[in-house]
Order: structure tokens, then sequence, then C-alpha cells
């Protein structure tokens, strides 16, 4: 939690910088970002060298996509590339090496220009009583560092089956153990769940985070939709139409069964949020007639108390997953839709969002200390962008602009990826980005899709 | 008081029936003596008609008129038009498709008087309509007459445009609860594709809990009204433009499940 912290509060104090400089866009690469270098790595026996330029694009594409580094561009690497410990020599060139050597298998090649890494990947496959099996080691190119076993940060095997998806899976692994040495919370085994209508009617879905894997949880044949899971991963509420009314609905990510929930007798009970400890939700119902409210309940619908009394319409609550004591929610307090921020209890009533065109979607950092959120600033209704705001300053940077509309960010476990729903190719999809608003790339593209949840626990 | 006759006897027979059919001996209830007949009012003067009347005696195709008739000293009232045999006082709702003359004919011991009443039909008649046998149905009714209701953008209110259609709504909704008692109507709430579906859930919730309750004060039974938000999720047009847009924020009508 402490490098999470840490890589947030990075990330934030420089896109709030950026912010000030320009106001809307996104946020400069950090120059003072680590450097990073990882080798094409190369294989031996029949079937593992076929699997190494996937191997090798996976994870270039997962380095590329951390807000947390500088990936180096193999266009400026060495010409001699290392593969084992064995080929390499720490420090400066000795005296008595033969004359003009190659560079490449000192760390001080890759140091100096034009590569000038901090840090060096490298490594080899093989393939192992049929396994795919990669050798991957780490190392920190400091020249002040002239111990070769000093400057080794990891060396680690990852094993995976002999076929695209095992190289896939093996690089992930690696990619993960890499960023985690500069606070990256590695997503590898996060899932996400999501909403689809590729069968025709709107389902609840599930997919890895790398959009691997995607299949369908629910199978009513009506409209399924508004996810939102357990923090402990074990449960995903949703809002569905199967008797006729939009009714919250409890199902077992575990088991793949309905858990029991009583709806109250109402024309709409939706939006589920949890506390941090997965025990109680806060969703919106039209139970006591009027403007739907916001409601705490157990997970099961026992222990009902109403908790906003506004005459307004108030949906979308979220908790804050670090205190479990306050929540935004969005409102039409002053109007038009805006969001809200205000106790558990449902006093100190605050407007976070500007008040100008329609604010909605919001989502909390997994620190608590930023909402991403669904804006139409400067654009007619509809058109909405992501937003991020950080919620005691108030100041708020634009992660989308002129790209159709973006709506439902939530982030990703790691506090540096944002995945949401976006119409920028025509229907809608599930696209991912860094919290700072680059690489952005979709993860769906089968009918239309929706409303992401990334789930905060490993399956 | 023949009527009355038969009746007692085949309830008599009926007894009689169940008592045998039981195969206990219960002696059978001694048969009511019936009322006799009064002698000394018989009448004796022609049946006279105290009036015979169409109201509205001009009428559009389709809407009722009231046809009322007031006959002394009768035994027998009828009226042709398929109407048939009537009491001595009365009144029928017709619906003609065209201007009709209807003849009432009373009589008595003493002899036959006659009476005429028209009602106009104003427009011409429209195309032949599909024979369904008579009255119109619920269902037919709330397919045809019961107009959907539109708002403005992110408000639940009727619109003063919409207060003649929402009257005619809560008339034509009515009509259904009186054909049939047990019809419960679906008040849909939908909304435009602008807003966020999770707000337009709620917003829909308030536009079909607005048209409940106009309704309600126009006299429409609430406990036949029920309300559902579909918000974004069921538009019936996707187009971009305002046009669509103003289609799409709707309270429908349909009937309930």
């Amino acid at each position: 939690m402490r490098t999470l912290t840490l890589s947030l509060s990075l990330l934030f104090t420089l896109g709030l910088a950026s912010a000030r400089q320009q106001v809307v866009g996104t946020i400069e690469k950090n120059p003072g970002k680590p450097h990073i270098a990882v080798t094409d790595f190369r294989a031996t026996g029949t079937t593992a060298p076929s699997l190494m330029a996937v191997f090798n694009s996976t994870v270039q594409s997962d380095l590329q996509s951390s807000p947390l580094i500088n990936f180096i561009p193999k266009t400026l690497y060495p010409l001699r590339i290392p593969q084992v410990p064995n080929d390499l020599a720490a420090g400066e060139a000795s005296a008595n090496t033969k004359p003009a050597p190659i560079p490449g298998f000192r760390l001080a090649d890759w140091y100096a220009a034009p590569a000038q890494a901090n840090y060096l990947g490298m490594g080899y496959g093989a393939e192992d009583r049929g396994l795919f099996v990669v050798f991957g080691y780490f190392y920190t190119t400091a020249p002040n560092i002239t111990d070769l076993q000093q400057a080794q940060i990891f060396g680690k095997v990852y094993t995976g089956s002999l076929d695209q998806s095992g190289a896939i899976d093996a690089a992930h692994h690696y990619a993960a153990d890499m960023l985690a040495q500069f606070g990256g919370t590695s997503l590898v085994g996060t899932r996400i769940v999501f909403v689809s209508d590729r069968t025709g009617s709107k389902e609840i879905w599930a997919m890895n985070w790398d959009g691997t894997d995607q299949h369908q949880i629910t199978k009513y044949g009506s409209i399924s939709t508004f996810p939102s899971v357990s923090p402990d991963g074990h449960i995903v509420a949703f809002t569905t139409y199967a008797t006729g009314y939009p009714a919250i609905q409890m199902f077992s990510l575990d088991t793949n069964r309905k858990l029991p929930f009583y709806n109250q007798r109402a024309s709409m009970n939706a939006f589920v949020t949890f506390t941090p400890d997965s025990k109680q939700i806060i969703f919106s119902s039209t139970a006591a007639g009027g403007a739907a409210q916001l409601y705490m309940a157990n997970t099961d619908g026992s222990g009902f108390r109403r908790i906003t009394n506004s005459g307004v319409i108030e949906v979308e609550a979220k908790i804050n997953p670090k205190t479990g004591t306050d929540l935004v929610d969005v409102s039409g307090r002053s109007g038009l839709p805006q969001v809200y921020k205000m106790n558990i209890e449902g006093t100190d009533v605050q407007r976070l969002s500007a008040g100008t065109g329609e604010a909605t979607n919001p989502a909390w950092s997994p620190d608590g200390s930023h909402i991403a959120f669904a804006w139409t600033k400067g654009f007619e209704p509809g058109n909405y962008n992501i937003f991020v705001m950080d919620v005691v300053t108030r100041e708020t940077i634009q992660l989308t602009a002129n790209e159709g509309r973006n709506e439902n960010p939530n982030w990703a476990p790691d506090g540096a990826h944002i995945v949401f729903a976006s119409k920028r190719a025509g229907r809608s999809q599930i696209w991912v980005m860094n919290a700072d608003g680059t690489g952005k790339h979709p993860l769906t593209d089968k009918g239309g899709n929706e409303k992401p949840v990334w789930v905060n626990a490993e399956k | 008081m023949t009527k009355h006759k038969i009746k007692m006897a085949l309830l008599s027979a009926l007894v009689l029936g169940l008592s045998a059919g039981c195969q206990k001996k219960i002696p059978p209830a001694p048969p009511q003596v019936p009322a006799p007949l009064p002698e000394n009012n018989a009448p004796t003067n022609k049946p006279s008609i105290g009036y015979f009347t169409a109201e509205p005696s001009t009428v559009t195709v389709g809407q009722p008129s009231s046809l009322r008739w007031s006959v002394t000293d009768a035994t027998s009232v009828k009226i042709d038009n398929g109407i048939g045999e009537v009491s001595p006082n009365g009144r029928r709702g017709v619906y003609p498709t065209s201007t009709t003359t209807y003849h009432l004919t009373a009589t008595g011991p003493a002899g036959t008087s006659e009476a005429d009443a028209t009602v106009t039909v104003s427009s011409p008649p429209p195309p032949a309509p599909v024979p369904t046998g008579g009255q119109p149905t619920a269902r037919e009714i709330l397919a045809k007459q019961v107009q959907d209701v539109h708002f403005e953008y992110d408000k639940s209110d009727i619109r003063g445009e919409d207060q003649a259609i929402i009257q005619g709504d809560a008339s034509a909704l009515r009509t259904i609860f009186q054909i049939d008692p047990n019809f419960i109507v679906t008040i849909e709430g939908h909304c435009d594709e602008r807003g966020s579906a999770e707000y337009n859930l709620a917003l829909g919730d308030r536009r079909a809990a607005a048209t409940k309750d106009a309704l309600i004060s126009l006299g429409v039974p609430g406990d036949k009204l029920k309300t559902v938000s579909f918000g974004k999720e069921r538009p019936i047009c996707t187009e971009a433009m305002e046009d669509c847009y103003a289609r799409n924020r709707r309270a429908h009508f349909s009937a309930a499940q």
C-alpha cells in the first residue's frame, strides 16, 4: 500500500503541475522516470522459438503502457544482446580486454548513449518437458555498482503452457516483476466485469485485465446492467429486469450462482456500492415514493435504512474505498446532474463538480485521493469526456478529448490505469488507458460493451 | 309475472332434483304462491309515450348517443334497429355508423302507440372497420386511443401542451377499466440517449410516476396503474438529433403482463 500511495502521489503531482500550465490535455511524460531497456528474448527447442515474438511484444506493450517508467525504443540498443548473466561484465571495460569490443556485453554500454538505460531486462526462452520456460533477469546499469551480483535486481524462471497463451502469461508476469520495482501493483490475474449485448440482450460479462477470456456470467435474456463488485472480489451486484422491474441481484463470482437478496417493494432498486469490508451496501431505491434516494443495507437486503432525503434524484453512490466513511454520488440538487460528496450518514453534503454541464459516473481511486468521472464540460449534453479530480484541492485534469463519447471510468487496483467505455470507434467498447490519459487501447470489439468495473482482487 | 312463475317452478324442480340426488327424504318446500294479478288496474287507454329522444341527436362516427324513453299503459315496448324488447322506462347507448331513425312501438291491451327518434351522424363514415364483433376491447382502446406523453430534457413534469393528451388518456383509461375491471396498465418512463444510463433510470421513474399522478387526479383508479422505468434502454429511434431525442423522452402505456 505504501508503494501504491507513492506511485499515485508521483503521478498526480506531475499531472496537476502540467494541468496548471495548459488546463486541458494529457500529462507530459516524466523526464525523471526510470528508463528501461528490455532485449528481445530468443529461444531454443522446436516450438518455443515461434512463441518468442508474442512474448517480446507483450513485455514491450506492458512496459510501454505503464506510467511508472519510460521504455527505451529497441532501435537505440547496442549491437550485442546479452542472454545469460555469464555474457555480462559490470562497470567500465578493464584495460586488458581484447581490443575494441562490440558494445552490449557491459552494463555500461547500456547506460551510455544512445540507449541511456537505467535498467536492463534480458534473458532467453526454452522448452522443458512440454512447458514454455523463460529465464528473465533484471539489472541496474548504475555506473557506481561494479559488482555484477549487486547489479542484478532479480533473476527468475517463468513457466507457461507451450502455446501463445502460455507465452503471453509468462510475459505479463515478467513485466509485472520489473514494474513492481517502481511501485507498480501487478494487474496480472485481475479481471474486469462489464456489460455486453453481443448475445442480443444486455448481460453481465467478465474478462481478464488484458481482454482475454471474455465470458458470459448472466443468461437472463432481459436487461442486466450496472454491475459493481465487492472489494473482496466474491460478489458482483447488478440491476436486472428479469422480474419486469429494475431490481438488484447479488451473484457469487466464486460459484456462479445467485445469492439471496431482498429487494424493497419499489419501482426501482439499483446502483450498488459496497463498504470496504464487503459486508454492507448503499444503493438507490424509490421505496419511499418520489425521486430515487440512497439507502444502506446488508448484502442480503436486510437492515434497510435511509441515508438521503433530498427530494431530487440521487444515484451512483460510491463509497470511499480507503475510509469507508464518506461517499460520492450523482444528484440533481442543483439542477442538471452533478457529482456530490457526503459522509456515509448523508450529512455534510458538498458539490465536487463545477456545476456546469453534466457530471456523472464518479469512481474512486484505490487510495481514496482522487475520483475519475464523466463530464460534458464545454460540449453539448451527452458529449462526455473522462476527467480526474483531486478530491481535496478540486483540481481537475482531462484525460480524453475529441474522441467520441467517453464514460463510466473505473480504476485498476494499481491506481495507475483507468478502464472506461468509449464510442470513439462507433458502438460502445471497453478501453483502458494510463491514469494520465496516455496509452489508450481497446479490450473489446464484439457487439456493444459498456460499464466496466475492475475487480480489486485476484480470482 | 309469468317469468316469475317459471323461475319459481324451475327452482322447485331443482330443489326436488337435488333432494332426490342426495337420496334424503326431506319433504319439498311448498311452492310460494304468486301474488294475484291486480285486476282493477287494467289499462283502458292506448299506451302513452311520455318521450322518446336521442341525446345528443347529432354525433360523429364512433361516438355514443343515448336513447331515452318513457311509456305508460303498455304491455310490450319494442325498438327496432336490433334493440328489440325493452322495459317501459329506460335508456340505451347506441353507436350508429350512419344517420339512423329508431322506431319505438308500444303495445297495450287497448292498442298501439309509436314514436321516432333520429340520430344524425355528422361526418362521412370511415373505411369499414375490421369486424371485431362489437365494442373495441380494452387492448384495442389502449393501442389506439392512449397516446404517449412527452417531456422536456431532464424534466418530469407534464407540459402545458400535453394537458389535452393526458386528459384524453385519462378518459380512454377510464373506459378501459370499465370494459375490463381486471385490466392493468403499465406506464413506462423513457429518456433520450444523452444523459447517463444511471441518472436516466431514475429520471424515467419520475416521468412514469408524474404521469400516473396526473391520471389519478383525472379520476383514473391508481390501483390499475403500474410504473416502470426503462431509462434509455428502449429507445424508439436512435438518430442523434433533437427530433429523435424528443420522441424518446416519453411515458408510454402498455398492457401489464
